[in-house]
């Protein structure tokens, strides 16, 4: 009946190699190097510079939060899980997209300066927070909620394991905008609904239970819809989730042009 | 300052915020606040699932729930709220198909469901295959599809509002019997505006919190860096009780030295804990199902084993989750997320190696208390009219002192939507009540007296020093001298936090303020959870007392209330009101909790 796997009682005991994982953690300086912003006190930005001890396991996060916790007080940004789920700390570290709580400073360059700057294309509020609502609109824009006008049956819509899989990609998205602000098309034309708001589309035009695809695709037929779209793939390596975003938007593309067919 | 009027306010957009918004924005004039963006809430860090008895996949019903639920929590669960709950889980799981979740399906295309700790067939015989799931991350689905919803339903959000003040009037009343009390009303509730650093003032006829939970109160927490406790401090300082607060759930598989959640899913599809040795040692704790026991017995389980000298690593500090038997392919498509946090963060294969786990601050079994209805109540009976509470920050109590794994996105889909509905109800047959002439006056001067603090002491260090001694003392294994121990802390650390000084001098996102802020709501947390402690001596659920090992139905089969009371001296600790509240049964008697 179910698709759980039934898998063999395991054994009660089996040998393992001692002191695997773990062990001591290594320690090392690191230069952080953030763009600061806040119109409150100067309409100029600035780069400012830390020297901090940090750790193996540690994430970029962790370095800002030592700053602001141990140093500066007022560098802000925001941040709230910090393990890659709630989507609110996506920066700008070493020119890449990427969320601060996902990065560890050992996978990174760390005898030069790591910089972090503001995802590009929102308005800057104070250092790293930018507005979010340009975002948010375009997602609202696109219809993102289940649309089906047939009477519900009692119990749940019927939908095959395989008509599940064909938009499980664009499910896992969690709004962070990395890859909307990473596009370049977006950093000129912030009308461009952007990468995000295409795949939350996408996530609901082949959705088997969804009856709107159309409206969707009239949507994002529009001269600031998937057109724009240059195929540069900077989303697709921005996206913390590993949507292949780009992918999403071309078969949005195919879509439109086949139901013009 | 700004004054708005809305019919409802909600405090929170989490899951139990948004499904009450859900309902509310369709009956009455809604708002809801929150301090974070509706879909960066801790719903969203949610994994394995939500229990309901479809029987999609084998025999199940929704007695059995309740009684697992009644049974998980160690029999201080109310059975009428878990009744409630069981019987509403159908509805709640089919409500969110129907709203767009995109849950796994089974071959003929139902929702599927997989195994998870403590939910058995017909009352403890063997594990059930009860928990609906989207891969692993159904809190992630279930926030998402709420907020579209929302959008769907144009419900009205304040992002980046903090509320710091809940509103009330009290005014004399009678009792049927004749005497007279204080009754509480509701008028609204102060905000705090991220961006500006403007006060605003929502006067409401209902509202309606969901502002979730206080995991940072320890060091090793699953919880978001924002789940400080706020909701229930806000009301606690306004004089409404908190119950059952020493009940702390400690989730056994955090990654080691980190906290961050691996999913009880991973044992529900067939992983396995082993101790350095490489033995199986729940076989020993919990023999009949094993892996699958409650969390509260897992994580005290994998403590003992560690104290043992049975801890894996070079610190012998940690235990091993298993994956290594179970195919690749299966790992990729039921648990990808936390076998992706295992590579990302721990550098671990889990395909091929163990995974380094110890128990994590995961949840508060207590909170607000409500009736099944979500209303609040100012004593053990009294409801103050127009206020109400769902989710983790409330206490109906369908968890009692141990939650069983899924019941959390059960909680908040059933008793938000309840919440939405008693509150859109209650303000259409309303009248505001009045402010206060000055609304405003205390949560401005909380904040003034923060921000031209002098005396140099850090939030950070305060919070840290806290977290340290709430893992090392209020933890697994309690005993009064523990207890005493974190109580002594925490009173030198209140005394620290006046001379709190930011740096932050600004009025934009100034969130140096906002956390110290939210570090008195933790230490006055920090306090009634441990004060709580010290009352009960028994060990039941999450709270087990090294000094009292067993649990004692006789002194103990009763709910804690506490209750903030300049007045009160108990035990040499001022300033909390210590009282109880029975317990509720309906079919089930007590029994010794075996699995």
């Amino acid at each position: 009946m179910s698709t759980t796997s039934d898998v063999a009682e395991p054994a009660s005991k089996v040998d393992l190699d001692q002191g695997e994982g773990g062990g001591e953690v290594p320690s090392f300086d690191i230069t952080l190097k953030v763009r600061r912003y806040d119109p409150e006190f100067s309409e100029e930005a600035r780069w400012d510079e830390w020297t901090i001890t940090m750790f193996g396991t540690d994430r970029v996060l962790d370095a800002m939060h030592k700053v602001k916790w141990e140093i500066d007080g007022s560098l802000t940004f925001r941040r709230s899980c910090a393990h890659g789920i709630c989507g609110s700390d996506a920066m700008r570290i070493n020119g890449r997209n990427r969320l601060a709580c996902k990065t560890l400073l050992k996978d990174l360059d760390t005898s030069k300066p790591i910089t972090v700057e503001p995802i590009k294309g929102l308005p800057i509020e104070k250092d790293l927070i930018v507005d979010m609502e340009p975002f948010f609109q375009s997602y609202r824009e696109i219809m993102p909620f289940l649309i089906n006008s047939s009477p519900a049956p009692t119990a749940e819509r019927l939908q095959s394991a395989e008509e599940r899989q064909r938009f499980d990609d664009t499910t896992k998205c969690i709004l962070c905008a990395a890859c909307t602000s990473s596009c370049p098309v977006f950093w000129t034309d912030g009308q461009y609904f952007g990468p995000a708001a295409i795949v939350n589309a996408h996530r609901f035009i082949f959705d088997s239970r969804d009856d709107a695809g159309d409206l969707r695709l009239e949507v994002l037929n529009d001269k600031e819809g998937v057109w724009r779209c240059r195929t540069t793939f900077n989303c697709t390596d921005a996206c913390p989730r590993g949507i292949e975003v780009t992918k999403a938007i071309a078969e949005v593309k195919q879509a439109i042009l086949t139901r013009a067919m | 300052m700004q004054v708005h009027k809305y019919d409802v306010v909600i405090v929170g957009a989490g899951g139990a915020g948004m499904r009450a918004a859900i309902e509310s924005g369709q009956r009455a004039h809604t708002a809801v606040l929150t301090k974070l963006y509706p879909t960066r809430s801790h719903t969203g860090a949610a994994q394995g699932g939500m229990c309901a008895a479809l029987a999609n996949v084998e025999e199940d019903n929704w007695e059995w729930h309740t009684f697992d639920t009644v049974k998980g929590g160690d029999y201080l669960v109310d059975q009428d709220a878990a009744e409630v709950m069981a019987k509403e889980a159908i509805d709640a799981v089919l409500d969110l198909e129907k709203m767009g979740l995109p849950f796994n399906r089974t071959p003929e295309g139902k929702i599927d469901q997989r195994r998870f700790g403590g939910h058995t067939r017909d009352h403890g015989k063997a594990a059930v295959r009860r928990a609906c799931y989207a891969a692993d991350r159904t809190g992630h689905m279930i926030l998402q599809t709420l907020y579209q919803n929302c959008v769907k339903h144009n419900v009205e959000f304040y992002n980046e509002y903090y509320v710091l003040d809940l509103l009330t009037v009290e005014e004399e009343a009678t009792r049927e019997d004749g005497s007279t009390f204080m009754q509480k009303r509701v008028a609204g509730v102060v905000s705090y505006d991220l961006a500006d650093g403007e006060i605003h003032i929502f006067q409401a006829k209902s509202v309606v919190f969901a502002s979730g939970g206080l995991g940072k109160i320890f060091k090793t927490t699953s919880n978001a860096h924002t789940l400080t406790g706020d909701g229930m401090a806000i009301a606690y300082r306004a004089g409404i009780p908190l119950e059952d607060m020493e009940f702390v759930q400690f989730h056994p598989t955090g990654l080691a030295g980190l906290g961050i959640l691996l999913s009880e899913a991973a044992r529900g599809e067939g992983g396995i804990l082993r101790n350095a040795d490489g033995e199986r040692f729940m076989e020993r704790y919990a023999p009949t199902i094993k892996d699958l026991a409650p969390r509260d017995i897992v994580a005290r389980s994998m403590a003992e084993e560690v104290r043992q000298g049975r801890g894996a690593g070079p610190n012998k500090d940690y235990v091993l989750l298993d994956l290594t038997h179970l195919e690749p392919e299966h790992i990729d498509s039921k648990l990808p997320d936390i076998t992706e946090f295992a590579r990302t963060y721990l550098g671990v294969e889990p395909y091929t190696e163990p995974v380094p786990v110890f128990p994590t601050c995961h949840y508060a079994m207590g909170g607000i208390p409500t009736t099944v209805d979500a209303e609040v109540l100012q004593d053990n009976e009294t409801i103050v009219p127009g206020l109400y509470a769902a989710g983790e920050v409330a206490c109906v109590s369908v968890h009692g002192s141990n939650r069983l794994g899924t019941n959390s996105l059960l909680d908040i889909n059933v008793f938000g939507k309840r919440a939405g509905i008693s509150a859109a109800e209650y303000a259409a047959g309303a009248e505001f009540v009045e402010l206060p002439e000055t609304p405003e006056t205390a949560t401005v001067e909380m904040l003034d007296v923060v921000r031209s603090g002098s005396g140099g002491e850090r939030v950070a260090a305060i919070r840290s020093d806290l977290q340290e001694t709430m893992d090392a003392n209020m933890q697994v294994f309690r005993s009064e001298e523990t207890i005493r121990e974190a109580l002594d802390v925490i009173d030198k650390l209140r005394a620290r936090y006046r001379n709190v000084q930011i740096q932050d001098k600004g009025r934009r996102f100034n969130l140096d303020l906002l956390e110290a802020v939210e570090l008195g709501f933790l230490l006055d947390m920090a306090e009634v959870m441990t004060v709580s402690a010290l009352h009960r001596q028994e060990s039941r659920g999450g709270h087990y007392r090294e000094d009292f090992p067993d649990r004692d139905d006789d002194r103990f089969m009763l709910h804690s209330m506490l209750y903030k009371d300049p007045e009160a001296e108990m035990e040499g600790i001022k300033g909390i009101r210590f009282d109880t509240k029975p317990v509720v049964f309906t079919r089930y008697e007590p029994m010794e909790r075996k699995y």
